[in-house]
């Protein structure tokens, strides 16, 4: 990222633990990354819109504004990654901010590794905005051509039905996303279904045994406890 | 509550036209707060108060209202005669003392004030009487019109004749002077007061009473029942159907007077009965209030039973047994729900208790005199205090559960606010000393080799503090008892997908092998408890097996259950560990160096418990531990199956 030719990546951070903002910011900026701080939701919002930062780290529990009220806020004009810092014991709150517009959350307390990774993928999706731009996906030993609908494992035709292969197809256009019950019931069963998470469950395990090699310890289609899935494309 | 004070002290005030009414309601109003005995304030209706001008009677009402905002109990009767209405309330509410203003000076020998009567009617009540000051407010002529208030039994008789005498005597020197038909009014006179006075029969003789001694004493010839003109005939048959309608009238008029009086009254009762239940706080007030209401309507003894946590009848808090009351028989009316009209057990009437949504109980009665017949009033009178006992019971009832769940509501929330402010201020300073740490190893210039080492050991150890800080809150909330599993149906592969992933490089050095089978039915858990519990088990197996040890999860159907088994072919479990692994705090091996507080185990034991499941540990034949988990396999919501299609060729490119 900390390519010398480009301007340095600027990231908006929003969080009201000054500790937690130091060593984000230590850690953040070893990597190359420039940091802009704020405490409040307020203030973050102002940053964010003067600076048009390049993805804006938020922590949900603000003194002032909701969390959720930045999301919105921010989505209403902006397309900028957003990446949710939440306590634990509070998956409402992050589907709540995933459904609002946020791409991906860490659950404190988190790793300096793990903040990198996914502060570098959600960057990286940024970048490639389109995923119909590239119509073949690669993951593991799986090849999915979105054209001729075509998926393929180690070279063999692999056979999905019409809800495997719509859930797949969601879950590429996404890839690196966390993608909430919610949304994927209904955009794949429909509004009416967003209940019946049991049809999702059993459907990725579907997906699994026909893609991973190890569907009991899945390395692409990775479960986010009670929040939803995700598909991890290296 | 007038029912379990001390009759002693109570007060009872009558507010009159007297003038010093407002003085007398502030005296006891003073009286009462000193002794701290209950005092009721009554208003008398009486036929005379209605003569009064009606800014005197609104000064009564506000009176009243006035002992009201005093804190007397208040209530407005009526009745004929106040004396005796006020003596009847007295006794009714048991209060001791009668505190009155002083009478009027006398006009004539024969009127009696208001204290006087009292005292002369019931010697048996104190008698308080005020000094007099003031104003004297002028009486309406009318006042003195009474409605007779009636005697009885055999003594009318003799009245009546004895009237009829008397206006014989009194016409008698007038006979010269007066036409015979205004003889005739007098004696027409005479009949309607006896009517009035005494009723229908002796109305009845007086009127042929009075025709025979017109027709002995007047008609001539004179002292002879003989009639010389004939007209007198018309006279005395006209004179006796006047005197017999008029009488027969005015006798109806005076029973219907009687009977609104007598309904009114019993109204009143059940409109006190009302109020003291609708302030009643306990099962005990209830009974109280009941079964003094019965007490003085239906001069019946009562006693109330209400159903226990198991359906079965008792004697309610406060109600003693009756004899001849049989629980067996109130259990029966309480469970079909039957009233039991006016069928009586053995000289005992039962009467369900029945509330909108539920029976309450069953209400007894046994008459206290010998012979008893309800009368065709008192019998609706008891269906409704029943009904309002019930609403009442109902009342108490629903407030309790009110009650019990806003407080369950209220403490829940405290623990739940008080866990999550622990467990963040626990969990931020972990965050931010780990997070430094990393960021230290992470730091340009870069630090030493054994730096970043001291930074990585740093963080690992936060990590362990984490993972028991979350042990130590989920435990604690566990044994606050009332963790709730959020369960959806769930496939079992997930869960341990999740808990695999949980533990990741824990097990980097254990060869973990998963065997599900893949028609293994959903479950219906809380995915994050059953993750807990499956890492829990995990990291046990990691942490007290070697390096290279094969740890081996299985499931299966069998019976009703999901079977699942976590199996390793590490060193075992201490022989007499087994069951007390379970168990807080306790770990396998005391001299260990594994870091813990031994409570994975009693969180797994916990979780699967609340999910209506059981676990058990246990060393394997042929080496190593094994941990069985047995969860009950509900019964999975249908899954449309989907055609099996391709999606290529049903969707098209």
């Amino acid at each position: 990222m900390s390519d010398h030719t480009q301007p340095a990546m600027l990231i908006v951070m929003i969080e009201d633990e000054p500790q937690i903002r130091r060593f984000i910011r230590a850690s953040l900026e070893s990597e190359g990354f420039q940091i802009v701080e704020s405490e409040t939701g307020k203030r973050g919002l102002i940053e964010v819109g003067t600076r048009r930062p390049d993805l804006i780290i938020l922590d949900l529990g603000l003194p002032d504004i909701d969390g959720i009220e930045v999301i919105r806020d921010v989505r209403g004009w902006s397309r900028v990654p957003i990446l949710i810092l939440s306590a634990r014991d509070t998956e409402i709150d992050k589907v709540t901010a995933l459904d609002a517009g946020a791409d991906d959350y860490l659950t404190k307390p988190f790793g300096v590794p793990e903040l990198l990774a996914r502060v570098r993928a959600l960057l990286r999706r940024a970048a490639r905005p389109h995923a119909e731009d590239a119509p073949l996906i690669r993951f593991g030993e799986v090849e999915v051509d979105l054209v001729r609908r075509l998926v393929t494992r180690r070279g063999e035709e692999v056979h999905l039905t019409v809800i495997e292969y719509r859930l797949l197809a969601l879950l590429i256009a996404n890839a690196g996303r966390v993608l909430t019950h919610r949304t994927l019931l209904r955009d794949v069963w429909g509004p009416n279904q967003v209940e019946n998470t049991h049809y999702l469950r059993v459907y990725m395990s579907y997906l699994r045994r026909k893609l991973e090699e190890n569907p009991n310890v899945p390395k692409y289609i990775t479960t986010e406890s009670g929040v939803g899935y995700r598909l991890v494309v290296t | 509550m007038t029912l379990d004070a001390p009759s002693g002290e109570a007060l009872l005030v009558c507010v009159g036209p007297g003038p010093d009414r407002e003085r007398v309601v502030r005296r006891a109003a003073r009286r009462a707060a000193q002794t701290g005995a209950p005092w009721h304030a009554i208003v008398i209706e009486t036929p005379a108060m209605f003569a009064l001008p009606d800014a005197t009677r609104d000064r009564i009402r506000e009176i009243l209202e006035l002992a009201r905002r005093l804190g007397a109990q208040t209530a407005t009767l009526s009745g004929d005669d106040a004396v005796a209405v006020a003596i009847a309330y007295a006794r009714e509410h048991q209060l001791g003392i009668l505190l009155v203003g002083r009478d009027r000076y006398r006009r004539l020998p024969w009127q009696h004030g208001f204290a006087e009567k009292l005292a002369r009617l019931a010697p048996d009540l104190e008698l308080l009487q005020l000094a007099r000051d003031g104003e004297e407010v002028a009486v309406h002529p009318f006042s003195r019109m009474q409605i007779a208030s009636g005697g009885s039994g055999w003594r009318r008789y003799p009245l009546t004749i004895l009237i009829v005498v008397c206006v014989t005597l009194l016409s008698a020197p007038l006979h010269a002077r007066l036409d015979l038909a205004n003889i005739v009014m007098l004696f027409l006179l005479a009949v309607v007061f006896v009517a009035v006075k005494f009723g229908r029969a002796p109305a009845v003789l007086a009127a042929f009473l009075s025709v025979a001694a017109f027709d002995f004493f007047f008609v001539p010839p004179r002292f002879t029942f003989q009639v010389h003109d004939a007209q007198y005939l018309v006279t005395f048959g006209v004179m006796l159907i006047v005197a017999l309608v008029v009488g027969q009238l005015t006798a109806g008029l005076r029973f219907q007077a009687t009977t609104a009086l007598r309904r009114e009254r019993r109204m009143h009762a059940l409109y006190e009965m009302s109020r003291d239940l609708g302030r009643a706080l306990s099962v005990k007030q209830i009974v109280e209030i009941g079964r003094h209401f019965i007490q003085q309507t239906c001069n019946a003894s009562a006693t109330i039973c209400v159903p226990d946590s198991q359906g079965g009848l008792t004697l309610a808090d406060g109600s003693c047994s009756l004899p001849g009351v049989d629980l067996g028989a109130a259990q029966s009316i309480f469970d079909h729900g039957q009233p039991a009209g006016t069928d009586r057990i053995a000289g005992v009437l039962y009467l369900p208790l029945k509330a909108p949504s539920r029976a309450c109980g069953v209400l007894a009665l046994r008459a206290d005199g010998a012979d008893w017949g309800l009368s065709r009033e008192q019998l609706p009178l008891l269906d409704t205090s029943a009904t309002l006992i019930a609403l009442a019971l109902e009342r108490l009832h629903y407030e309790h559960l009110a009650r019990d769940s806003q407080m369950r509501m209220e403490s829940e929330r405290l623990r739940n606010s008080l866990l999550s402010a622990i467990s963040h201020d626990l969990r931020t300073p972990l965050t931010v000393i780990a997070g430094l740490a990393d960021a230290m190893s992470l730091a340009n210039p870069p630090l030493s080799e054994s730096q970043i080492g001291m930074a990585h050991a740093i963080r690992d150890e936060v990590a362990h503090t984490i993972t028991m800080v979350n042990n130590l809150l989920d435990m604690a909330r566990m044994q606050m008892g009332n963790m709730v599993p959020r369960r959806e149906w769930q496939t079992l592969e997930e869960i341990i997908g999740l808990a695999m992933a949980h533990c990741g490089v824990l097990l980097e050095q254990h060869r973990v092998s998963i065997d599900l089978p893949e028609d293994l039915p959903l479950l219906e858990v809380d995915t994050g408890l059953m993750e807990r519990v499956f890492s829990n088990l995990l990291e046990n197996a990691a942490k007290h097996t070697p390096p290279g040890t094969r740890i081996t999860v299985t499931a299966w159907r069998e019976e009703g259950w999901i079977a699942i088994v976590i199996a390793d072919d590490g060193p075992g479990i201490p022989a007499g560990m087994e069951q007390r692994l379970f168990e807080k705090f306790t770990r396998g091996r005391h001299e260990s160096t594994i870091a813990g507080f031994g409570l994975g185990l009693a969180i797994v034991r916990a979780i699967v418990e609340v999910h209506g499941g059981t676990v058990r540990a246990e060393n394997r034949a042929e080496g190593g531990a094994c941990f069985r988990l047995l969860l009950p396999a509900g019964t999975p919501p249908l899954f449309p199956e989907e055609p099996e299609s391709d999606s290529r060729h049903s969707e098209g490119g």
